[in-house]
C-alpha cells in the first residue's frame, strides 16, 4: 500500500519559519506585555542550561581540594576564586546550579501535587474538612523552617531530606489554597448538574474541579519553588541542609561563613546567583499571575 | 461577641494541641532508632541507652505523650541532653536578645513598609510604583543572611559606622544596645518589609475604588486625609492580619539573623541544638515559637473588633 511507505516529510523550512517567528514576533509582543515573566524566563533557562552542562562548564572537579591555592582572590586562573580548601569557588557554583533547581523544583511539584489531592478530598467530603483543615491550621503556626530544621535534626543530612522536608511545611499552603477554590467551585451549577446527573466523584474532580483551579496552582507552585530555593539555602547555611559533599550555593556561603571579612567573594558569587534565580522565579510567577487572572493582578 | 471569643479560644487550643501532638511525634517518626541518631556515631550502647531513657523512648507511646504534656502544664519543658539544663529555663535566659530583635524588626517593617504600600497604591501604575513594587519582589528574594552580609559590608566593613556583631542587654544602656540591633533589624525585616508593602498597596487600592473616598475627594478633602482617614482605616484588616502571619517569617529569620550577627538568642540556642542533636532543645523552642504564633494570630483576630467596628460576630 502507498500510505504505508512513511513519507513522513519533515518541513524544515516550516519549522525554521516558526522558529524565527517565535524570535522575531511572538517573543518581542510577549516582552512588551510581561517584559518580567519573560526576562525571568529567559534567566531560569540560562540556569537550567548550567545545570545541565556543569560538567562541561566547570573547568575543574568541584571537590578537588588544592592546598597549595587557597584563599585566592578572582583572577583570570580562579574565576571567582578559591576557597580555604583550594577548591575553584567557580566550578562549585556552577555544580551547586543543580542542587538549588532540583530542591526548587522537586518540592514545587511534590507539594502541589500531594497539597492538591488533600485539598480536593477536604473541599468536597464535608465531615473530613474541619478535621483536616485543624491538623492544617496546626501545620501552619510551625514557622517553615523550623519545621525543616526539626525534620533534618532527626535525619541523615541529604538532598532527599532535605527535599521531604520542605515539602512537608509547604503542604498546608497548598492545601489552605486548594480548599478555599473547591468551597466556591462546589457551588457552580456545572458542578452540581454533575452530580444531579450521578458522575462519579473522582470524576467530577478530576473534569471539572482541576481544570478550573490550574491557574492559580500554576502560580502558587512558582512561589513555592522560590521559597523552596531560599529555604534550602537557609537549611545550609545554618548546617541543617544539604551534605558538605554535594556544593550547593547555601553550603558554599555556610563554609565561608568565618571567613566572610577576608574573602567576601566567596559569600558574594553563591549569593548572586541565588538571588537572581529565586528573583527569576518570583517575576515568572508574577508574570503567570497578571496573564492567567487578571483579577488578581490588579488586587495583588 | 462572647460566644465568638470562646469559640476562637477553642480552636486555638485544638491547634496547640495539634502542635504539642506533631513537636512530640516527630521523634518517631524518623527512620531507625532516634536515640542512636541523636548520640550520633561515636556515641557507645551506653550513651544511646542512656539517651533512650532520656527520652522516654523506652515506654509506650501515649505514656510518654501523656507524661510530656502533664510536664508542659507544669511549665517543665524537658532537659537538654547536652547539658542536663532544664529547657525552660535556657530558653528564658536567652528572651531578652531575641524579644528585642524582633520588636525592633517589627518596628523598623511596619513603619517603613505601610507608607511605601500606601503610596504605590495612591500613585498606581506609576513609575513610583514600579519601584516600590520591584523593590518589594527583590526583598522577597534575597535570603536573610545574604542580606545581612551585604549590610554589615557597607556600613560595618566600609563606612564603619556600625559593629559588625554581637548584642549588648538594655540593661548596659539604650544607644549600645539599639546600635547593635539597626543591621539585625534591617536585615531581618526587609522580607518581612516587602510583604505588608504588597498588601497594603493592594488592600489600599481596593479601597481607594470605593464611593465614600470619591465623596472626600468632592468634599475637597487633602489626599493625604484621604489616604489616613479613609483609605488606609479601611483598609487596616488585611493589612494587620498579613503582619500576623508574617510573624512566622519572623521567626524563621531571626533564627538566622542571630546566627550571622552572633546574637544570643533562641535562634542561636536552636543552630547550636541541631549542631549537637539535642532534641529537647529543639522541640521546646518550636513549642515556643508555634505559641508566639498561635497567640499573636489570635489577639490580631480579636483585634479586629477593634479596628473595624462593622465587624460582628
Amino acid at each position: 500500500m502507498i500510505n504505508n511507505s512513511s513519507v513522513k516529510h519533515v518541513d524544515w523550512s516550516g519549522q525554521l519559519f516558526k522558529l524565527s517567528h517565535f524570535f522575531k514576533a511572538q517573543l518581542p509582543a510577549l516582552y512588551q506585555r510581561y517584559p518580567f515573566a519573560v526576562i525571568g524566563a529567559a534567566t531560569l533557562f540560562f540556569m537550567g542550561f548550567i545545570a545541565i552542562f556543569a560538567p562541561y562548564l566547570a573547568t575543574v572537579d568541584p571537590q578537588a581540594v588544592t592546598p597549595l591555592n587557597r584563599l585566592k582572590p578572582p583572577s583570570w586562573q580562579d574565576w571567582f576564586g578559591t576557597d580555604a580548601l583550594g577548591r575553584d569557588v567557580y566550578s562549585r557554583v556552577m555544580y551547586g546550579t543543580r542542587v538549588s533547581l532540583t530542591v526548587g523544583i522537586a518540592v514545587a511539584l511534590l507539594s502541589t501535587f500531594i497539597g492538591t489531592a488533600i485539598g480536593l478530598v477536604t473541599g468536597f467530603i464535608r465531615w473530613l474538612d474541619p478535621i483536616v483543615m485543624r491538623i492544617m491550621d496546626g501545620l501552619m503556626s510551625i514557622p517553615s523552617i523550623l519545621l525543616a530544621i526539626a525534620l533534618m535534626a532527626l535525619t541523615k543530612a541529604s538532598m532527599e531530606n532535605v527535599i521531604i522536608a520542605i515539602t512537608l511545611a509547604e503542604i498546608p499552603r497548598v492545601v489552605r489554597l486548594v480548599r478555599s477554590l473547591v468551597l466556591s467551585l462546589r457551588e457552580q451549577p456545572y458542578v452540581e448538574a454533575a452530580a444531579a446527573a450521578g458522575t462519579p466523584l473522582l470524576k467530577t474532580l478530576l473534569r471539572h474541579i482541576l481544570p478550573n483551579i490550574a491557574a492559580p496552582l500554576l502560580v502558587q507552585a512558582t512561589y513555592i519553588c522560590a521559597s523552596a530555593m531560599i529555604t534550602e539555602a537557609i537549611l545550609s547555611f545554618i548546617g541543617a541542609g544539604t551534605p558538605p559533599n554535594i556544593p550547593s550555593w547555601g553550603n558554599i556561603m555556610a563554609e565561608s561563613r568565618s571567613l566572610f571579612q577576608i574573602a567576601g567573594y566567596l559569600i558574594f558569587f553563591p549569593a548572586i546567583f541565588l538571588s537572581a534565580t529565586v528573583l527569576a522565579v518570583n517575576y515568572l510567577g508574577d508574570g503567570l499571575r497578571d496573564a492567567l487572572d487578571p483579577r488578581l493582578s490588579r488586587r495583588m | 461577641m462572647l460566644s465568638y471569643i470562646v469559640r476562637r479560644l477553642g480552636a486555638t487550643i485544638v491547634v496547640m494541641a495539634v502542635v504539642a501532638f506533631f513537636v512530640f511525634s516527630l521523634l518517631y517518626l524518623t527512620p531507625g532508632d532516634p536515640a542512636a541518631v541523636i548520640a550520633g556515631d561515636v556515641a557507645s550502647a551506653d550513651d544511646i541507652a542512656r539517651i533512650r531513657q532520656s527520652l522516654g523512648l523506652d515506654q509506650p507511646f501515649l505514656v510518654r505523650f501523656g507524661n510530656w504534656v502533664w510536664a508542659l502544664f507544669h511549665g517543665d519543658l524537658g532537659t537538654s541532653i547536652f547539658n542536663n539544663l532544664p529547657v525552660s529555663k535556657l530558653i528564658s535566659q536567652r528572651v531578652e536578645p531575641t524579644l528585642s530583635l524582633t520588636i525592633c524588626t517589627l518596628i523598623v517593617a511596619i513603619v517603613t513598609s505601610v507608607p511605601l504600600g500606601a503610596i504605590a497604591a495612591a500613585r498606581a501604575e506609576s513609575k513610583l510604583d514600579h519601584a516600590i513594587m520591584g523593590f518589594s519582589v527583590l526583598g522577597f528574594s534575597l535570603p536573610v543572611f545574604v542580606l545581612a552580609y551585604l549590610l554589615i559590608l557597607l556600613f560595618s566593613l566600609q563606612l564603619q559606622w556600625l559593629p559588625v556583631q554581637g548584642y549588648r542587654p538594655i540593661s548596659e544602656g539604650i544607644w549600645p544596645w539599639f546600635r547593635h540591633l539597626i543591621l539585625p533589624s534591617l536585615a531581618l525585616g526587609t522580607v518581612y518589609a516587602a510583604l505588608i508593602a504588597r498588601i497594603t498597596r493592594a488592600s489600599v487600592l481596593d479601597v481607594l475604588s470605593q464611593d465614600y473616598i470619591r465623596t472626600a475627594q468632592a468634599k475637597g478633602l487633602k489626599e493625604r486625609d484621604i489616604m489616613i482617614h479613609h483609605a488606609l482605616k479601611n483598609a487596616a484588616v488585611p493589612i494587620i492580619t498579613i503582619i500576623g502571619i508574617g510573624i512566622g517569617l519572623l521567626i524563621s529569620g531571626a533564627v538566622v539573623t542571630e546566627t550571622v550577627f552572633a546574637i544570643p538568642g533562641i535562634g542561636r540556642l536552636t543552630v547550636d541544638a541541631i549542631l549537637r542533636r539535642d532534641y529537647p532543645i529543639i522541640q521546646g523552642v518550636i513549642l515556643i515559637f508555634s505559641a508566639t504564633y498561635v497567640i499573636v494570630n489570635l489577639l490580631i483576630d480579636l483585634s479586629y473588633i477593634f479596628f473595624d467596628p462593622r465587624i460582628r460576630y
